[in-house]
Order: structure tokens, then C-alpha cells, then sequence
């Protein structure tokens, strides 16, 4: 869990830095988006590096998603009979949203995979496929769409709320946090990790919305 | 003060059992929890109706006997077992709910008193260190490094009351557990069985039907003797070193 957890950690990092580079103009944006398909070129094929990227991200995904429910099943199993009044007085607010908020995020990664990979619906004009090779012209008519976007940060703040208590619970787990200053800058990283990457992400739609990013 | 009881009777670990509303009147806030339900077992003594079962035995808060969840909070709202809760932590008219611990691997026994063995089972797996029996070495014959001995000294005094277990969402004794190995891995005597005890307790936990730990930390605000999350962290790094030697 704690691993695929700290690739996916790396990704969002990269996806983010990738999406900022939409402020940069069209043209830096689909060049970057060409660049990752030749990134590697000559020793690796075309869409090489994408495609070692993708096998690698299901994985850590199926390792991530069976530990969950694993997890959540012995935990249905620990505690059969309820509590009538139960306070939980300690815990942060994220950590009790790992579960549904990863189910969340589960969701919207299949959606937004369907919206900008497989599918590449353009719901300004109708086209699939993305025939102009314009990721950039996609992303902005998909963010111009109200409901397009509000799913997006919906999403964004799940991501945040399961990076928040997920960076400092992988730390836990890989026994990297045997003080009580390693645990504060655990909890310190995971909060900048969560501000960071959904603030990143969120930029995008908002300098839409803006007008920054037409 | 007065009080409304809510308290789960449960006749035996096979029998339904039900959440009953008890009045008292006159509780001395000098009281401790557990004086207050003496008190209430007499009115009940006197009224013919059985007395409610609860585990206790030294009531100085060294034995860890007294598994009472308090209003939703493992031995209540202070940082202590139930023994030395005292009612001046309560409001008078207050309705304060008492359930036993839930944990599958705790069975009921009778109203609020639960069969912890599980906790024994854990330690039966490797929570010791196998020495010669005989008269006690000289103290000072094994030298241990003054950093080490008090981070032992301060997670041995985990009494395995089981609130953590209680007040995890996961039903988790992962503190309980770090607790252990903590105070064992860190003295010299511990080492020679350090890697194969850490796999040997682990196991025994899932086997008890112990859930798995999310990090979520609501064990170490609900432990009485406030044993720190990071011995989690250091049941995670013994038993990754363990797996990495073959254990």
C-alpha cells in the first residue's frame, strides 16, 4: 500500500508540472504532450516511456486497490457488533476519508482516463478522437463545460484529502518515522504534498474560468 | 451530581444483549468511575436485580483491567485508565453511555467485562526474551545505552488494558504491538530473538482477528500510559529488517 502509494505520489507530481505548462501557451503544451511520446527516443519506440509508465501505474493501482480492500474486510471482520456512541477525538479529518475518498478518486480516474485518453470527447463540438491532435484545444473546451469542471475539483479536493493522510501513513508504514520529529515532518510533507498537487491541478481549471487560459 | 446510565448487559458471550438506563442520584464528584458503579451495584444489590459485571482489580491504574468505553472514549475523557477517572470529569444530569470493549478478538463475557486472552496469546508468541532462570545477573554487567533503556522504560509501561484496540476504527493492536517490540528491540537482552519475535507476534495478532493499522492515531490518544505512535513506525522497520533476514 505504502509503496504503490509513493509511486503514485511521484506521478501526480509529474502529471501536475506537466499540466502547468497549459499557462505556457498551446504550443508549449502540445509540444510537451508530443515530448512524452518521444521522451526516450531513440532506445525506446515511440510512446515507449508512456507505455512502461501506464503498465507500471495499473499495477501499483491493483496492488493499491486489493491492500484497501483487504484492509477494509479485516477491519469489517475486527469489529462486528458496533458501538453505540463512539468519539473519535484524535485523528485527522482526511484519515477517515481514505476509504470513500479513494473510491472517489477510483471513479474520477476512470472518468477522466475516458475523458482525455480513450475517449478525448470534445463536448464543445462533438469530436472524439481528438482528429487535430490538439490536446490543448481539449482540455480548454473541456474546462469552458461547468459541470466538466466541477467534477474535476471535486476531485481535486479527494486527491487532497487522500494525500494528506496517505503521505504520512506510507511514511508510518515503511517505519521511517521512529521520532516524534520524523512524524511532524511526515505530517508536515504530507500536508505541502496535498496543497501542492491539488492546488497545482486546480490552477489549470481556474485560469480557465479566469480567462488566463483560453 | 446526578446521572443517567446507559450500560450494556449482556447475560453471557452467547446472549443478546441490550443497552439499560439507570438513574443515580448523589454521586460525590470525589468519586471514581468505577466507585460510581459500586454504588450503582448496591442500589441494584438492594433492589434484587443482578449487579453489573465490569473488570477491575488494583484500581491505582497499573493493572489495565478496567476496559470501560466511556461515552465513546476508551477509559473516558481523560488521559487515564477508568480506575482513576473521577466523576468531577462529568456534569451533573449528565447521560453517560458504558460499553465494553468492541473487538471481535475480545468477546463479551458478561455486560462489560471482555476476555483479553488474545493479548496473552500475543505475548505467548515472542513477546519475552528466553534467559537461564537463576539468581539476577549484576546489573551493570550488560551496558545499555541511557537513550535506548528510557525509550524502553517508557513503552514497558504499557499495562495492555486493550483501549487501543478499543478506540481503533480497524480494531487494530498495532500499539499494543509496537509497544512490545519496541521495549524488547531496544535492550540488549532483546536482541538475540529481536527479528523472529517481531514475524511470531505479527502473526499471532492477524491470526486473533486483530484488523490491520490505517496510521489513523486514535490508539495513542485513547492509551492511559500515552504510548507514542512511533512504536508503530518501529514495528514497521522490525519487521521489514526481519523479512529482509529470512524470518
Amino acid at each position: 500500500m505504502a509503496a504503490s502509494g509513493l509511486l503514485f505520489i511521484g506521478f501526480v507530481l509529474g502529471h501536475m508540472y506537466g499540466n502547468l505548462k497549459a499557462f505556457a501557451g498551446e504550443e508549449t503544451f502540445n509540444n510537451y504532450a508530443e515530448h512524452l511520446r518521444e521522451f526516450g527516443e531513440p532506445i525506446l519506440p515511440h510512446e515507449g516511456f508512456l507505455w512502461i509508465a501506464r503498465v507500471g501505474l495499473l499495477a501499483a493501482l491493483v496492488v493499491h486497490v486489493t491492500c484497501a480492500v483487504i484492509l477494509a474486510r479485516r477491519a469489517g471482520r475486527a469489529r462486528t457488533v458496533k458501538y453505540v456512541v463512539k468519539k473519535n477525538t484524535h485523528s485527522s479529518f482526511s484519515s477517515h476519508w481514505m476509504r470513500w475518498g479513494g473510491a472517489t478518486l477510483l471513479l474520477f480516474i476512470v472518468w477522466h482516463l475516458l475523458n482525455f485518453s480513450f475517449g478525448k470527447v470534445n463536448v464543445s463540438n462533438g469530436e472524439t478522437g481528438d482528429p487535430d491532435k490538439n490536446p490543448y484545444r481539449l482540455m480548454v473546451d473541456n474546462f469552458d463545460v461547468w459541470w466538466l469542471t466541477a467534477i474535476y475539483l471535486v476531485a481535486m479536493v479527494a486527491l487532497a484529502l487522500h494525500l494528506h493522510h496517505g503521505t504520512f501513513s506510507s511514511a508510518q508504514t515503511l517505519g521511517l518515522t521512529g521520532t516524534a520529529r520524523a512524524r511532524r515532518n511526515a505530517r508536515a510533507a504530507g500536508l505541502v504534498i496535498a496543497i501542492v498537487v491539488a492546488g497545482g491541478f486546480s490552477l489549470v481549471p481556474i485560469g480557465v474560468l479566469a480567462g488566463i487560459i483560453d | 451530581m446526578k446521572l443517567t446510565l446507559k450500560i450494556w448487559r449482556q447475560a453471557s458471550p452467547e446472549a443478546q444483549g441490550a443497552i439499560h438506563t439507570y438513574d443515580l442520584d448523589d454521586v460525590s464528584e470525589e468519586m471514581s468511575f468505577l466507585e460510581m458503579l459500586d454504588v450503582l451495584n448496591e442500589q441494584l444489590n438492594d433492589a434484587g436485580e443482578e449487579p453489573i459485571t465490569f473488570d477491575h482489580d488494583c484500581r491505582e491504574g497499573i493493572c489495565g483491567s478496567c476496559d470501560l468505553m466511556i461515552d465513546g472514549q476508551a477509559h473516558g475523557p481523560e488521559v487515564t485508565t477508568s480506575c482513576q477517572l473521577h466523576m468531577r470529569s462529568f456534569k451533573d444530569g449528565q447521560t453517560i453511555t458504558v460499553e465494553p470493549w468492541r473487538s471481535d478478538a475480545f468477546p463479551v463475557l458478561k455486560d462489560l467485562s471482555v476476555d483479553r486472552s488474545a493479548f496473552d496469546r500475543i505475548i505467548q508468541a515472542g513477546g519475552y526474551i528466553s534467559a537461564n532462570t537463576g539468581s539476577a545477573p549484576e546489573a551493570n554487567s550488560v551496558p545499555a545505552p541511557r537513550e535506548k533503556a528510557m525509550r524502553a522504560f517508557n513503552v514497558a509501561t504499557c499495562i495492555g488494558c486493550g483501549a487501543c484496540v478499543a478506540a481503533c476504527p480497524n480494531g487494530s493492536a498495532s500499539l499494543f504491538l509496537g509497544a512490545k517490540i519496541t521495549h524488547l528491540g531496544e535492550l540488549p537482552q532483546g536482541q538475540p530473538e529481536r527479528w523472529s519475535r517481531v514475524t511470531a507476534m505479527v502473526a499471532q495478532h492477524d491470526a486473533e482477528g486483530f484488523g490491520g493499522c490505517t496510521n489513523i492515531g486514535e490508539c495513542t490518544a485513547a492509551c492511559p500510559k500515552e504510548i507514542p505512535l512511533d512504536v508503530i513506525s518501529q514495528l514497521n522497520k522490525d519487521y521489514r529488517m526481519a523479512l529482509k533476514q529470512g524470518h
